[in-house]
């Protein structure tokens, strides 16, 4: 039904430059880079280490974890494949290694969503590309 | 001592087309209008216009707006200074900018800055106009494409994600920003320039549906065609000219980009801070000599956060300090008195500038605040990313 649903909205593919973190999002991973030179972790897909520019990189697999940034609920619907969807939710996910990522969030309503909520990615697949979207993380009560 | 950059130049003309759903002309010829107006506004000749700055809207990212072949359809030989800037809604304040700064260093003598932009097709809908990235055929490649799988679009949604973070971490209200949006249609009310010009209440705000929550319509700025043009002279040529000159006493710019590294507080803290301080002390003046503030608009937030970050009351505290109407006719700081980009007219950075001139000159009849002695006017563009600054005055020194 999900599916159904996703078919027509737009699914991005990878280019050459952001082709580890498509890679790693099928198989489960939230990728991203790491500057050898001073640490920073930054969002693919660029070459130069944001802080120092640095060329030297490594991927890592980040923790998937992280909290709401920010949020807001989209009410029109600018795109034909969201207008089953409208009111839903964009959220910016501060992830725990640092970087900041635009997402929806899952499993939770959109009146009950909060700044700081701590988060987890789960993914989102398609035929050949696979999304990162992020759940609450419940508190055992 | 004073800075030597304060006072030495001033606007002398202002030119605006029609604005809103005018159709018919092209970017170009709108554009011609306005300078031509302006012109005939500052009682130059046009041979003594030896410099041109232009700035298109959407329409030049689209492809079809304004540059620098404008100075071939303006007929405009010999120049001594030519650009085409694009800083987005700061660009205004930054064409003036560069204008005072050639015009002090005698390189250039009368400046024509114009803005000229068509986004509003015939039969379509303002949101229509800058929606179009959501109609972008095929798929979208790289990290980018998330944005967009997300059903994230627009402008609305960047502005809709500050705010909410500015709501949350300071428990600013609807209320708040409602009262900004109804303080300006009151002041809309009195320009025959505006396109909105019916008054509307705080519960017409609420009423108002939902863009991207928490922004409601009237949180939002108009769209609209049109052209604007000012030009910029040398204080002693402006002394001798038509109308009375609003001087430029201060210039500064901020801008953060759009950095989104651990530790940036990239929605509720912008450029304002830096070219405040650049602007200020330029000018000689502080918050508590601003007489009138003409502020980018874009969304009701925006005017929010800047009065902010130009020290008109602490971080955070924008909210109680537009709650009592203070920003609308007869409150303690007249703020956007053409109504703004929300209730008037936008054209980008040109919004707040065209208003700054007419209130520095004291010809905003109905509308007109009585103490217009220093008149900031600030500029915005992108994501609270990039901002200018203007303080004009009537007065010299």
């Amino acid at each position: 039904m999900a599916d159904t649903q996703a078919r027509s909205k737009p699914l991005p593919e990878a280019d050459e430059a952001s082709r580890p973190f498509y890679d790693g999002a099928l198989a489960g991973r939230l990728m991203l880079m790491r500057c050898d030179d001073c640490g920073t972790v930054r969002l693919p897909s660029r070459r130069h280490c944001d802080r120092c520019l640095s060329t030297e990189t490594t991927w890592v697999q980040a923790s998937g974890r992280g909290s709401v940034r920010t949020f807001a609920v989209m009410h029109r619907v600018y795109h034909p494949g969201f207008a089953d969807e409208v009111p839903y939710n964009i959220a910016v996910v501060e992830l725990a290694e640092g970087p900041r990522i635009v997402s929806n969030l899952v499993g939770v309503s959109n009146a009950d969503i909060r700044l700081g909520m701590p988060v987890e990615v789960e993914w989102e697949r398609h035929n050949d590309v696979a999304l990162p979207k992020f759940r609450p993380l419940t508190s055992d009560r | 001592m004073p800075h030597p950059m304060r006072g030495a130049t001033a606007i002398t003309g202002l030119g605006m087309t029609p604005m809103g759903r005018v159709f018919g002309k092209s970017a170009t010829e709108l554009a011609a209008d306005a300078v031509r107006l302006a012109i005939a506004d500052s009682g130059l000749r046009k041979e003594e216009i030896d410099g041109l700055l232009t700035n298109a809207g959407v329409t030049g990212t689209a492809g079809h707006g304004i540059g620098l072949p404008l100075q071939n359809y303006l007929g405009l030989a010999n120049l001594r200074l030519l650009n085409h800037m694009n800083a987005a809604g700061s660009t205004a304040a930054q064409m003036v900018q560069y204008a005072a700064l050639a015009i002090a260093a005698g390189m250039a003598n009368n400046v024509v800055c114009v803005f000229a932009d068509t986004p509003l097709q015939e039969g379509t809908s303002s949101g229509a106009a800058y929606g179009g990235a959501a109609r972008n055929p095929g798929r979208p490649r790289g990290m980018a494409g998330l944005y967009a799988a997300a059903g994230f679009f627009g402008a609305n949604t960047s502005y809709a994600l500050a705010t909410r973070r500015h709501m949350a971490l300071y428990g600013t209200t609807h209320d708040q920003l409602g009262t900004i949006a109804v303080g300006q249609r009151q002041w809309a009310t009195m320009n025959p320039s505006a396109q909105m010009r019916e008054p509307i209440t705080l519960e017409d705000y609420h009423a108002s549906r939902w863009i991207v929550e928490p922004l409601h319509l009237l949180d939002c700025c108009l769209v609209s065609n049109g052209a604007v043009a000012v030009i910029v002279s040398g204080a002693e040529r402006a002394e001798s000219l038509r109308q009375p000159p609003a001087f430029v006493l201060g210039m500064g710019q901020g801008h953060p980009g759009d950095v989104q590294r651990a530790g940036v507080e990239a929605e509720t803290e912008t450029g304002a801070k830096l070219a405040a301080e650049t602007a200020y002390r330029m000018a000689g003046v502080g918050p508590d000599d601003v007489d009138i503030c003409q502020l980018y608009d874009c969304y009701t937030y925006t005017v929010l956060v800047t009065l902010e970050d130009y020290g008109f009351c602490k971080k955070g505290e924008g909210g109680p300090f537009v709650e009592d109407g203070r920003l609308a006719p007869g409150g303690a700081l007249p703020t956007n008195t053409g109504g703004g980009e929300l209730s008037g007219y936008y054209m980008w950075g040109m919004t707040p500038l065209s208003e700054a001139v007419i209130q520095a000159r004291g010809q905003g009849a109905e509308r007109q605040v009585a103490k217009h002695d220093v008149v900031l006017c600030t500029g915005n563009g992108g994501v609270l990313s990039y901002h200018g600054c203007l303080i004009l005055s009537p007065h010299r020194s």
